[in-house]
């Protein structure tokens, strides 16, 4: 059902982007770029223990250093500010920045030394003598569920922070009628986005005005209120600055704790402060690792290979503390049987605290490891059956014609053509060239296979899980927002109300703007708001940038333009609908004679209030707030939701060999089809792509934040925690197709975590595929070399070949 | 405390630094040249590379000490006389080579260094040379097609 692409301006145009020469000539302005007068600098003590009792705390060694200011500890920090927001129903799962009384994982923070330099605040924290009690501790999610587990909080009084059993449609009738059934575990790593810049905070507290200022290296929704909340200030005395350029994010860039801390060190000290984390405080104790989890999967279904139900059991190790974590199984819910006809669905999501660093959100926040994991089932029932995996995808994809689609857990799909995006994925791919390359690789002694993954990217980010999971939740709108103003020169300014962190939301606002006034977009600033003049803003998370800030801009500039043709009627003296608006000039007509251009209509506006219509406001100005298309309602009784609006489809085909001697993978093709509606910036969508299959090969292949038994993460630096450089990510093809969907404004969908949502899945089926001849398989990411060595030489010692 | 001079952009730059101030420390703290970036400290992320003597080097790997009286280009360094963006610097923008812009500067050093070696970089070329610098934003597709045409241009004659 793709529709014929309505002709666009600038929409889906190539056009540079807005942000680019800022960057390329190093004038960026990242957080560490901030430089106040007299600023000072933050360093951490962190905790050697995963379980421990603070006994004592010893400063007077790093207060006796010259130029030391201060060190405060938890002791203090916790009696002053109010415990962070935990997304469940847990009140007793406390969190502050720095630990107070006992630490739960080995990283935690202990005490923050501020220092007239980075240097000697280092220095200082080395000089912070901190006497621990070891206490017993669970670094496995499986142990912390059992009866006698160290409890992670004894407050809560157990380890599962959160656990319901959801069932959608007839599911134990399905398993019951079906021909087969198949169960299996499947292990998604602990890994994340990592970006290149840490996470880090400068803020200033201004005495006399009762204003403390943030910059801040963030992504989240919500922040400016949830800083001033354990603050204890009231929304209007925090002012976070949205203008600052954040170094990569995709999800991670949370910063409460960073923020809250570094905010009461500046209103304790009143001086500016700034905590910029280094990468071993990021990587240990900067609270963001990903999604943690191991799926026990059932499935049900027939000889021809027709999926009946499924049970999910997932359970996800969220580490000591939990924020918006526990939700990242709740996202999934709204996309619970991917691109495929299932109705009968069981999900058990629970969500379990260990003595790990906490867990944070992460591109997709929770729907790369489940759509991992659905797939992976795809392909064991299509082993099972000795049919074609694209066959059975086939069988199983809802079709074109039956959008929109309610899926059994409530949610509604907006539209997709999964059939012609898989065939162009497939032909773009050189598929029985492919195959004909795989099986000669085999031929020649070699193991090789072909990954295939379908995988659905929710998108339009609502925050429908907060009341799925959090009954004392009732959150229904997760609004966005622009300000539109025209001046008096005639100039065009979009102001957007949060920070961006290298999504292009600039080019986005104007490309818009430019789109709907019909004015040049490389003529139209886009700034962003600090928090205290901005309008609501939930951040670009949950990929909704295009679709919601994308709606929020074409409905303020459709004000601005309906304001103009009115100002047109009234002195041109004709109704409204008689004007024809053209280039932003509007004239009765096509009568070039009975005309009034955009400079004129825009001095009427700021100048000439006898000229304008009554009622109309003067200067030339709108605000749009706009609520999720399809948000707006509570769960039902049985849970279930509408998710989130708009869904969009990526099918990967990927060639992996596994070199015969060392295991090494290397990725010698990768094709994704991708349909995320229509695209406002192909070049951006198209990079978002790339950079999303990119992490999705980190996960698969390389990422994991791995622990030692007696809790160390032994993965806190560059050397051991790999990510993959050009070497390891190959040339990327993508075929690109336009299913609109009908609820957006110009038909748009979002992809910021386009790539992400499939690539794990396609990388497993191509070393799947690759290890079939020797019959064994690996459910478990990361795929190292040497997990592959591993079973490579099991198998083989397993059918005798030496 | 230990006083050094050295040229930073063509530039003869002088400064009191202490024995373990690092060159990017320096570039940034000292010299205010917060084009290049810091990511991970300890020599893999490449986010901190500027060209010492015209080679790439890791700028958190090196004292400030050691580079008395030698010369450092960093991104700042890289626009042409005029001010206006480079051929390669142009060309980044041309294929949006970039999302949040934070490994930008140790990804243009690094190409400028092949350029300057090699006018004709093959793909494979162009992904060594860039092998040691860390993206997370835009697996380094669009990186390299800004190299690709970058050569290209230069090659028909623009700087
Ligand atoms: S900061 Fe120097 S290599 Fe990462
Ligand atoms: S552009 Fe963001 S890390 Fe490379």
């Amino acid at each position: 059902m793709s529709a014929p692409p309505k002709q666009f301006r600038y929409i889906g145009k190539h056009r540079r982007t807005k942000e680019d020469p800022r960057f390329v000539t190093g004038t960026g302005s990242f957080v560490a770029d901030v430089q106040l007068p007299g600023m000072k600098h933050v360093a951490l003590v962190a905790s050697p223990h995963p379980s421990a009792r603070i006994c004592a705390i010893r400063i007077d060694a790093a207060m006796a250093l010259p130029g030391v200011i201060a060190v405060v500890t938890g002791a203090e920090y916790c009696a002053a500010t109010e415990s962070h927001l935990v997304g469940v129903d847990a009140p007793a799962v406390r969190r502050y920045a720095l630990a107070n009384d006992v630490v739960r994982y080995a990283g935690e923070w202990v005490a923050a030394v501020v220092a007239e330099s980075r240097a000697l605040a280092e220095d200082a924290a080395e000089l912070v003598e901190v006497n621990y009690e070891p206490l017993p501790f669970v670094m496995d999610p499986e142990k912390a569920v059992t009866p006698n587990a160290p409890l992670v909080h004894p407050t809560h009084g157990s380890n599962v922070i959160f656990q319901r059993t959801f069932s959608w449609g007839p599911v134990e009738q399905r398993f019951r009628e079906a021909d087969h059934q198949l169960k299996f575990r499947a292990r998604w790593a602990r890994s994340a986005t990592v970006p290149i810049e840490t996470f880090g905070v400068v803020a200033n507290w201004h005495r006399a005005t009762g204003i403390l200022d943030v910059w801040a290296s963030i992504q989240m929704p919500k922040f400016p209120d949830q800083i001033a909340r354990s603050l204890r200030l009231p929304g209007n005395a925090v002012r976070v600055h949205f203008d600052v350029d954040v170094g990569g994010s995709y999800g991670v860039k949370r910063g409460i704790k960073h923020t809250v801390l570094t905010g009461y060190l500046a209103m304790k000290l009143g001086v500016p402060v700034r905590l910029i984390e280094d990468r071993l405080e990021n990587m240990r104790g900067g609270d963001m690792h990903g999604p943690d989890r191991i799926f026990d999967m059932q499935v049900a279904f027939d000889r021809d290979g027709t999926i009946r139900g499924l049970k999910i059991r997932a359970l996800d190790d969220v580490g000591a503390y939990a924020g918006r974590s526990p939700l990242q199984l709740g996202k999934p819910v709204g996309a619970i049987c991917g691109p495929y006809q299932i109705d009968a669905i069981e999900y058990e999501p629970i969500s379990v605290l260990t003595n790990k660093t906490a867990q944070e959100a992460v591109r997709g926040f929770g729907q790369a490891p489940t759509n991992y994991a659905l797939e992976l089932t795809i392909d064991r029932v299509a082993a099972f059956l000795k049919q074609d995996r694209i066959a059975i995808r086939r069988r199983n994809l809802i079709r074109a014609e039956q959008f929109p689609y309610l899926i059994p857990s409530g949610t509604t799909y907006d539209s997709g053509d999964y059939h012609t995006v898989l065939t162009k994925a497939l032909d773009a791919a050189g598929y029985e060239a492919l195959i004909a390359k795989r099986d000669a690789l085999r031929r020649a002694g070699n193991l090789a296979g072909i990954g295939i993954a379908t995988c659905l990217e929710p998108s339009g980010g609502n925050s429908s899980f907060e009341p799925l999971f959090n009954p004392k939740n009732d959150t229904t709108t997760w609004m966005d927002s622009c300000l539109v103003r025209v001046d008096l020169s005639g100039a065009i300014t979009g102001v957007m109300n949060t920070s961006t962190a290298g999504q292009g939301h600039e080019t986005l606002v104007s490309t818009v703007l430019g789109e709907v006034l019909e004015r040049d977009p490389n003529t139209i600033r886009v700034v962003h708001a600090d928090s205290l003049n901005a309008l609501p803003s939930n951040s670009p998370v949950g990929s909704r940038m295009a679709i919601m800030l994308g709606g929020a801009a074409a409905g303020a500039a459709r004000k601005i333009k309906d304001a103009l043709i009115v100002i047109a009627a009234h002195n041109l003296g004709v109704a409204a609908s008689e004007i024809v608006y053209a280039d932003g000039n509007c004239s009765v007509g096509r009568d070039a004679t009975k005309r009034l251009t955009w400079d004129q209509l825009v001095e009427i506006a700021h100048r000439k209030f006898h000229k304008l219509p009554a009622g109309l406001e003067p200067g030339l100005q709108a605000k749009f707030v706009w609520e999720v298309p399809t948000g707006g309602a509570l769960p039902t009784a049985e849970g279930r939701i509408q998710m989130y609006p708009c869904f969009s489809f990526e099918a990967h085909v990927v060639l992996v060999e596994i070199d015969a001697l060392t295991a090494q993978p290397r990725i010698l093709k990768y094709t994704c089809g991708h349909d995320c509606g229509v695209m406002i910036s192909p070049d951006i969508v198209h990079g978002m792509t790339y950079g999303g299959i990119a992490h999705g090969i980190g996960a698969a292949l390389y990422e994991k934040f791995a622990f030692t038994d007696d809790g160390q993460l032994s993965s806190g630096t560059f050397m051991d925690y790999l990510m993959p450089s050009a070497h390891e990510v190959p040339s990327l093809a993508i075929a690109d197709h336009c299913t609109p969907s009908p609820l957006t404004t110009f038909g748009q969908k979002g992809s910021g975590e386009a790539g992400y949502l499939g690539a794990p899945a396609a990388l497993a089926s191509a070393i799947n595929d690759a290890l079939s001849p020797l019959a064994t398989s690996i459910e478990s990411l990361p795929m190292t070399r040497l997990a592959l060595f591993e079973k490579i030489e099991a198998a083989r010692h397993h059918k005798g070949i030496a | 405390m230990h006083h050094i001079t050295l040229k930073v952009n063509g530039v003869t730059r002088s400064g009191e630094v202490n024995a373990r101030t690092t060159l990017v420390d320096f570039l940034r703290d000292t010299l205010r040249l917060t084009g290049t970036h810091v990511g991970c400290e300890h020599g893999i992320c490449g986010a901190c590379s500027v060209l010492l003597d015209g080679e790439p080097v890791r700028s958190c790997l090196i004292f400030a000490v050691q580079v008395e009286g030698q010369s450092v280009t960093t991104v700042e360094g890289l626009a042409k006389p005029d001010g206006s963006m480079s051929v390669l610097q142009d060309s980044f923008c041309e294929t949006h080579g970039l999302q949040c812009g934070y490994c930008t500067s140790g990804m243009l050093i690094a190409a400028h260094a092949l350029l300057a070696s090699n006018a004709t970089p093959s793909e494979h070329a162009i992904r060594d040379a860039i092998g040691g610098n860390l993206c997370r934003c835009t697996g380094y597709q669009q990186i390299v097609e800004a190299i690709q045409l970058a050569a290209k241009r230069r090659a028909g004659g623009e700087r």
